[in-house]
């Protein structure tokens, strides 16, 4: 096993790394520069005032060595500066993270809760009424957009209680705190537990064929005992690696989501950011964000690695 | 070795082999219901087992011997298997016709059944010791937590694997192939059953551990009583082990008879067949394996006389037109042919 | 709860070899029967057909012109002049999601196209040549995928500005590593079949064997690629232009369309909010029931 983490771990940090690259080169692939962007705006270039703000913002230096400032200060913790608001981009980033973070945790607990269940009843219940009705389900899931459900949310829960819940850092009853994340999440839960559901049933399908499935029946287990303590303890393996990589595409749906419900967390700032062609924020915050992913990723493959026994005692 | 008089291994003390036989099958048919028709797997089946007796059951892959032991315990995919006619009495009780929970209760428990891939017949994720421990929890309830545990070491023990308690904690992934055989045999033997059907049990082990387990499933045999249903292709393995032998040809028996009898003097052209293609090691001349030209017919369109027939080398007309008539030849010896009769002049396969 | 037996039942065959599809009745076409066994995907074909008629035939369903304003009709309810309303400026909006079909099924099928020309050319390049392009090429994959969907899309989009082609390119390329993926494993199994080197042996030029015949025989599992990615394709159109970064007016688009309306006009308008969503919703729903029954008929391991 420690193998397999080392293994593990070079990968994402490889991984990490390509990320940086690619984010810095397609940030820069757009003609033009941020000081052009940003005199856009006045309409008046003095050229020497934009080679002072160049020379001050490094866009005069090779792209390595731009490359190489940017990393540089990353991983000192510095975030840049935000041409919009004129702070340090980490006091815009900080306050936000633990929104998004919340929000991020309900959906997934939203979708695991929803959608593993569903797909063992599905797989069990291979092509019975419900199991269709339940495919059915799950593929409508995937085809309703994220924003458009939770417009339909917003929409049905105006109607039946007549009022929008708004996001507030201070809700003012334990109810209300829960509502404000509890709506957004299952809009993006939603279709992240169609996707999980889908891949749980397949899963399960895949395991229920299996010899050690006949072993058990010929034993005399019970239906009950061969769907859950053989078929599922090894079906959620791959659903375990299937949930580590929703927890990337959440985010897709976190970016829409908190645009609709108006929530101010990182993953709308990201959106705003690039309206505002803050540059620098932007750059940082995709960096922070891939992070993220690839981190979750890591963590992931480490709790399958405690799960399946044939790579924690791997000799 | 054919030819010779084969030894029988030896009966446990006392074992009647006259006696209420401990299963009896019945004329069984296990037919799948597929999108190219019927395909009649198991047809007409029918024999009756012992108390501590070995029964072999003999045929190339896809002649039915898996299906019918799956049969007999319920096991068979259905859909698109369905089991449409016969009966199959344990002890007097018709299997075939009880409700699922008293069928659960049978298997693992009176008959246990043991398959040819130990790697994937084991559940992956469980220790070995826990899934021995399941078959104990499931049917002896009257033991308590330790007692199962204790006994489910005992059992690894009974198997010959070294340090049974370090192994109990291990995972089938740790263990090798022939260790991963025998505690498949340990889990299939802890609730003591009254039948142990073997499916192809050696077949994906070494040559050399074969030797090994099949010489511990006769000694379990022998000190337990329990009877056995030995599956195999090998003839080799048959003359080791059986004391009868059913050889089936797709999805029907064609021969059946004691063991001795059917290498002094078989009586049907796809046994003979088979014995041609059993290796000689006798002089430096090695014959080549001979094997019997053409393949086993679709299942879902047999022929309408006997199956063998296209592949027969005495086949006539008859052969082909109508379905050979299954009957005892001699004492106990039993064969599907016309010409069983011309056979018996013809003796051993040399 | 003991469940009964069904076992040695008077079995009835003709119903038994009808559930399992055998063709007891014998007769009718090979394509008909495809169909027949795969009803949900024929209703993912009607849908995504219709819609596509639709697009097609636009000017001849659309009761006004999707662009013209009109401040007297600002907010009509459905019916009427209107079939199903207007919004604040006054635009029909039946005929702005006609032509909503338009702009969002040629970028959603453009991107998806442009995505697995590119991904079949990488993944065909990758494992033909092998080397350290392949190696390059996979690392290169693997940040690509590694990457939010969304995420990639929004900053090729930011990156490269506003307009039709570039949204166009920015969904396509999230689709290029999948697709090349794909390619690039059935390119390293087809690369070492027999009638290669016959090929090979032939005289044929390397550039001519990967075209002729490599390239043909990896396409099955791209097929069944790009419907599932049409889909997701179309999703990103509509997510891209609800956030203001995809189709940038004066085209309609159905999800620029929802942005606009958004949070204020779900009471006082729900028309808007409920039409254009479904729109998409069904399209993509119908190249998702058309994905899987194309996946069930061509993937090898999926038959039984």
């Amino acid at each position: 096993m420690p193998a397999y983490i080392a293994r593990r771990f070079m990968l994402m940090l490889l991984t990490l790394f390509g990320m940086s690259v690619l984010i810095f080169v397609l940030l820069r692939l757009m003609p033009g520069n941020v000081a052009d962007i940003l005199f856009d705006a006045s309409g008046f270039i003095d050229p020497a005032e934009r080679a002072r703000i160049e020379e001050e913002l490094g866009l005069d230096q090779p792209v390595v060595t731009q490359y190489v400032q940017w990393i540089g200060a990353l991983l000192c913790g510095d975030l840049g500066f935000s041409y919009v608001s004129e702070r340090p981009a980490i006091e815009e980033i900080l306050p936000r993270i633990p929104v998004t973070a919340q929000l991020a945790a309900w959906s997934l607990l939203f979708s695991v809760v929803l959608g593993v269940p569903l797909g063992v009843i599905s797989a069990v219940r291979q092509n019975t009424g419900l199991d269709y009705a339940l495919r059915l389900v799950s593929l409508s899931g995937l085809s309703l957009p994220s924003f458009w459900l939770g417009l339909l949310i917003l929409m049905a829960f105006v109607q039946w209680f007549g009022f929008i819940p708004i996001y507030s850092e201070t809700p003012a009853t334990l109810w209300d705190g829960f509502l404000m994340f509890a709506l957004p999440a299952a809009a993006v839960g939603f279709r992240s537990s169609a996707l999980i559901m889908r891949l749980t049933r397949s899963s399960m399908l895949e395991v229920l064929r299996q010899d050690f499935i006949r072993t058990a029946r010929a034993k005399g287990a019970t239906e009950q005992a061969v769907n859950y303590r053989h078929a599922l303890r090894n079906a959620v393996l791959p659903v375990v690696t299937i949930i580590g990589i929703e927890a990337a595409f959440l985010i897709g749906g976190l970016i829409v989501t908190e645009t609709v419900f108006n929530i101010p967390g990182l993953a709308r700032f990201l959106v705003e950011a690039i309206l505002w062609r803050d540059y620098p924020i932007v750059q940082n915050l995709v960096m922070l964000i891939a992070v993220v992913v690839v981190v979750v990723n890591f963590l992931v493959d480490m709790l399958y690695a405690v799960l399946d026994p044939r790579i924690r005692y791997s000799d | 070795m054919p030819g010779e008089t084969a030894t029988l291994p030896a009966l446990p003390e006392g074992a009647a082999r006259a006696g209420p036989p401990v299963l009896e099958v019945e004329g069984l048919s296990t037919w799948f219901f597929t999108r190219r028709g019927i395909v009649r797997a198991v047809d007409d089946v029918s024999f009756a087992l012992a108390e501590g007796e070995t029964l072999a059951i003999v045929g190339e892959s896809g002649c039915g011997k898996s299906i019918t032991a799956l049969s007999i315990l319920g096991l068979v995919p259905s859909p698109p298997g369905r089991i449409v006619g016969g009966a199959v009495r344990l002890r007097g009780t018709d299997l075939l016709r009880v409700d699922e929970e008293a069928m659960r209760r049978v298997r693992g428990n009176e008959i246990s059944m043991i398959f040819q891939e130990p790697m994937t017949s084991l559940n992956p994720v469980l220790t070995i010791g826990a899934q021995i421990e399941e078959a104990l929890t499931l049917h002896q309830t009257a033991l308590s937590r330790a007692e199962v545990r204790a006994r489910a070491v005992e059992m690894l023990q009974l198997v010959r694997i070294p340090e049974p308690e370090r192994r109990a904690k291990e995972y089938p992934h740790q263990l090798s192939g022939g260790m991963r055989q025998r505690a498949m045999i340990a889990m299939a033997l802890s609730c003591n059953p009254r039948v142990l059907i073997a499916d192809e049990p050696t077949t994906a082990l070494d040559v050399t551990i074969q030797a090994q387990i099949l010489e511990l499933i006769l000694d379990l045999q022998r000190r337990l009583g329990t009877a056995v249903i030995l599956i195999t292709h090998d003839l080799g393995v048959v003359a080791e082990t059986a004391q009868r032998v059913i050889v089936m040809y797709a999805g029907r028996k064609v021969e059946e008879a004691e063991v001795v009898a059917l290498f002094e003097q078989p009586l049907h052209p796809y046994t003979r067949g088979l014995m041609g293609s059993i290796p000689h090691l006798v002089d430096e001349n090695t014959e080549r394996l001979a094997e019997i030209p053409g393949m086993v017919p679709a299942l879902n369109a047999l022929p309408p006389g006997c199956a063998f027939a296209p592949r027969c080398t005495m086949a006539t007309e008859r052969c082909h037109a109508e379905m050979p008539p299954y009957r005892e030849w001699q004492p106990g010896h039993y064969s599907a042919c016309w010409y069983a009769e011309a056979l018996m002049q013809h003796g051993a396969v040399p | 709860m003991a469940t009964m037996r069904t076992l040695v039942q008077p079995v009835d065959h003709a119903a038994e070899l009808g559930r399992a599809g055998a063709n007891v009745t014998g007769g009718g076409s090979a394509l008909l029967h495809l169909a027949g066994r795969h009803p949900l995907g024929l209703l993912g074909l009607v849908i995504v057909v219709v819609f596509v008629l639709v697009a097609a035939f636009a000017p001849l369903l659309a009761t006004y012109d999707p662009l013209a304003t009109n401040a007297a009709a600002s907010l009509a309810q459905p019916g009427g002049q209107h079939m199903l309303g207007a919004d604040f400026m006054g635009r029909d909006l039946w005929s702005r999601i006609i032509y909503g079909a338009r702009i969002s099924l040629a970028v959603g099928i453009a991107s998806t196209v442009l995505g697995c020309v590119i991904g079949a050319a990488v993944g065909l390049v990758s494992g033909y040549w092998g080397g350290w392009v392949d190696l390059v090429v996979q690392r290169v994959n693997d940040v690509l995928q590694a990457l939010p969907l969304l995420v990639l899309a929004l900053v090729m989009a930011a990156s490269l500005g506003p307009s039709l082609a570039n949204t166009i390119i920015a969904i396509s390329i999230p689709v290029v590593p999948h697709v090349a993926r794909v390619i690039r494993a059935s390119t390293l199994s087809v690369r070492e079949m027999p009638f290669v080197e016959a090929a090979r042996a032939e005289g044929m030029g390397e550039l001519q064997i990967a075209l002729r015949h490599v390239l043909p025989n990896t396409l099955a599992p791209v097929i069944v690629l790009s419907t599932a990615q049409l889909g997701s394709a179309i999703l990103t159109e509509a997510s891209l232009s609800f956030l203001g970064l995809g189709i940038p007016e004066p085209y309609p688009s159905w999800g620029r369309m929802l942005s606009e309306s958004a949070a204020e006009y779900v009471r006082t308008a729900p028309w808007l909010v409920i039409f254009p969503g479904l729109a998409i919703s069904l399209v993509i729903f119908g190249t998702n029931l058309l994905g899987d029954a194309v996946r069930d008929i061509l993937d090898p391991r999926e038959r039984s």
